[in-house]
């Protein structure tokens, strides 16, 4: 529960809004939930019954609670807030309530970085394979996640000013050129490999390992606590590029340090769950008409949120066809596409994209 | 003091302004005239450190390429011709950026003096996109002027470069813009203000620099440039000039019915 009691901390040290708390309270319930629930039938209130009474807990739930369902938690806490940070974080720097890393390429990025390393990493000499192991997936698609960022920037934005437009289309240029390149390496893949990256273009919580939640929390958890401080920059930013400038703010600098960070946060939840939508999108939104679009609490509060609800996304994707599970991409795409049409419809009354 | 001299600043491939020299002084209203596309928010704007460009341009003994954006902030804020804000942020938000932006942060307090000034006291809590059109140009004065509050600081005046900061307002809200100006002058700050209509600006004005093509046509008070032939030659169309009854000058165009 590293999480929360990080959660804690942070709600103690800031003045405690009302959503804030109620989003801690959230995040505990579905930790809770995600803990107590599963195909072994592990009750969390008899285990934590046993703790405080000093019962035996039988190796099997230990087993259950610890080696199974801890690590899952922690990797859909630790792969929620990420998405959800990325997002606010994109969307501050594009200036625009609709960029989010799966819908403008970011996502087909990091795929592609992650794919090749999946099945190129037997090309590489045994040495360097060895040496980089578990870490070359979730670095190349950091890699990946960055240059894609980066390349839409430069696509995207004429003289500081980020045409929506622009953006999607030149997001849905690059995830067809990433999707082709992804093809390409799926056509040299051997069976193993296609297996593994059908179900990870998904989207999945399972096979949480503890290497993966070290290199991934590596890259989330300085992201992580590093984005708010841009909160400040990114809020200049909503009055474009030369008014934030006239303001004080190192533009040039700003921007990359978003850029590094989106990329940081989407390529570790890519490289570690595959293909999840709509989270980025979706939290920040809810947020803002919450608890307004300032960034200095919404990138924190982000984080809070898109924790609790991929959890309780992947409770639903363990629970509907139980005992065995869908893709936990396919359930926050079915709740989420409709969200973002339903933001697509209340904009139009704002004066469109 | 704002020294600009022999400034050459490119759009595309061509020099929009050529070699161009002026200098503006606290304590005063220069406003900046001439007809579109003749450099004028091309000098702002280079004036205000957005633009790359050949010369030099002071302001206070700070070259502005070579100051950081921290540092600028302090010694001036900058009012573009169209702003427009990206989230819902309320007003008091919106004026709050202004107001950290500048060397008064620690003063909250600001923010509602701010609002106060423009007339927008009763909105501070409003989303800034569903104000009018001039209840935003005037809420990001009020942001404006919460970015250099005190007119003088320690280390000395501070200025205000606004490109247009009447074109969107009824005649009312455009004297009440003029008069916040004019104190910011009067108190000692330095106020640059790109400006389009010539019977306000003569009002407004001490010092009038008249731009065509890049270059200045007339630089001086307003009884020096505010004349008929002048006026006329830089833009292109017949202008008449008379003085007012109650005092300084007005402009009349004279309209040629086709026939």
């Amino acid at each position: 529960m590293a999480m929360t009691s990080l959660a804690l901390l942070v709600a103690i040290r800031s003045p405690c809004a009302p959503l804030r708390l109620g989003l801690i309270a959230l995040l505990v319930i579905a930790a809770a939930l995600s803990l107590g629930t599963g195909a072994a039938g592990v009750s969390l209130p008899q285990v934590l019954g046993q703790c405080l009474t000093g019962a035996e807990i039988s190796t099997r739930d230990r087993v259950v609670l610890l080696d199974i369902r801890l690590p899952r938690l922690v990797m859909g806490l630790m792969v929620g807030a990420a998405l959800a940070v990325a997002g606010a974080v994109m969307q501050g720097l594009f200036r625009n309530p609709l960029a989010d890393p799966g819908i403008i390429g970011v996502g087909a990025g990091a795929g592609l970085g992650a794919v090749a390393m999946i099945v190129l990493s037997g090309f590489l000499p045994a040495a360097i394979a060895a040496f980089f192991g578990t870490w070359l997936v979730p670095v190349a698609a950091f890699g990946g996640a960055w240059t894609a960022t980066l390349l839409l920037y430069r696509v995207a934005s004429r003289s500081g000013q980020v045409s929506i437009a622009t953006l999607l289309l030149a997001g849905i240029a690059l995830a067809a050129l990433a999707g082709a390149l992804t093809g390409i390496l799926t056509y040299l893949a051997d069976d193993t490999q296609l297996r593994d990256l059908t179900f990870w273009g998904m989207g999945s919580l399972a096979g949480a390992s503890d290497m993966k939640l070290l290199v991934g929390g590596l890259l989330i958890g300085p992201a992580l606590i590093l984005t708010p401080r841009l909160a400040r920059g990114l809020n200049a930013l909503a009055l474009g590029e030369a008014t934030a400038a006239h303001m004080g703010h190192d533009i040039e600098r700003l921007k990359h340090r978003a850029v590094i960070g989106v990329a940081a946060l989407a390529g570790a939840a890519v490289a570690m769950a595959g293909g999840i939508g709509f989270v980025g999108i979706v939290v920040p939104h809810l947020l803002r008409i919450a608890g307004g679009p300032d960034h200095k609490t919404l990138l924190v509060d982000a984080a809070l949120l898109g924790a609790a609800l991929l959890v309780l996304a992947d409770l639903i994707a363990r629970l509907v066809v139980a005992p065995a599970e869908l893709p936990i991409g396919i359930v926050t795409a079915i709740l989420g596409a409709p969200v973002f049409l339903w933001i697509l419809i209340r904009r139009q009354g704002l004066g469109g994209v | 003091m704002l020294e600009i001299s022999d400034l050459h600043v490119a759009r595309g491939r061509s020099d929009v302004l050529q070699g161009l020299s002026l200098t503006a002084q606290p304590g005063a209203v220069t406003v900046i005239l001439g007809p579109n596309g003749s450099g004028k928010s091309t000098l702002v704007q280079a004036a205000s450190g957005a633009l790359p460009y050949r010369g030099r341009i002071a302001l206070q003994g700070h070259e502005i390429a070579k100051t950081p954006a921290w540092r600028l902030a302090a010694l001036r804020a900058v009012l573009e011709q169209s702003n427009s804000v990206a989230f819902p942020f309320t007003v008091a938000e919106v004026v709050g950026m202004g107001l950290h932006a500048g060397i008064e942060a620690d003063h909250p307090e600001i923010v509602s003096a701010a609002l106060a000034e423009v007339g927008l006291s009763d909105l501070a809590h409003r989303p800034i996109q569903s104000l009018s059109g001039g209840q935003q140009a005037r809420a990001h004065l009020a942001r404006v002027r919460a970015q250099v509050w005190q007119p003088v600081s320690h280390a000395g005046p501070r200025w205000l470069l606004v490109d247009e900061p009447v074109a969107s307002l009824d005649i009312a809200h455009q004297l009440e813009v003029m008069a916040i100006l004019r104190r910011f002058a009067d108190a000692g700050g330095g106020v640059v203000a790109v400006m389009h209509d010539l019977n306000l600006s003569a009002q407004l004005a001490d010092e009038m620099v008249l731009m065509r093509e890049g270059r200045i046509e007339a630089h001086g008070p307003p009884e020096a440039v505010m004349r008929g032939p002048i006026l006329s030659r830089t833009y292109g169309c017949e202008l008449q000039v008379g003085a007012a009854a109650s005092d300084g000058l007005w402009v009349l165009p004279q309209f040629a019915r086709p026939a």
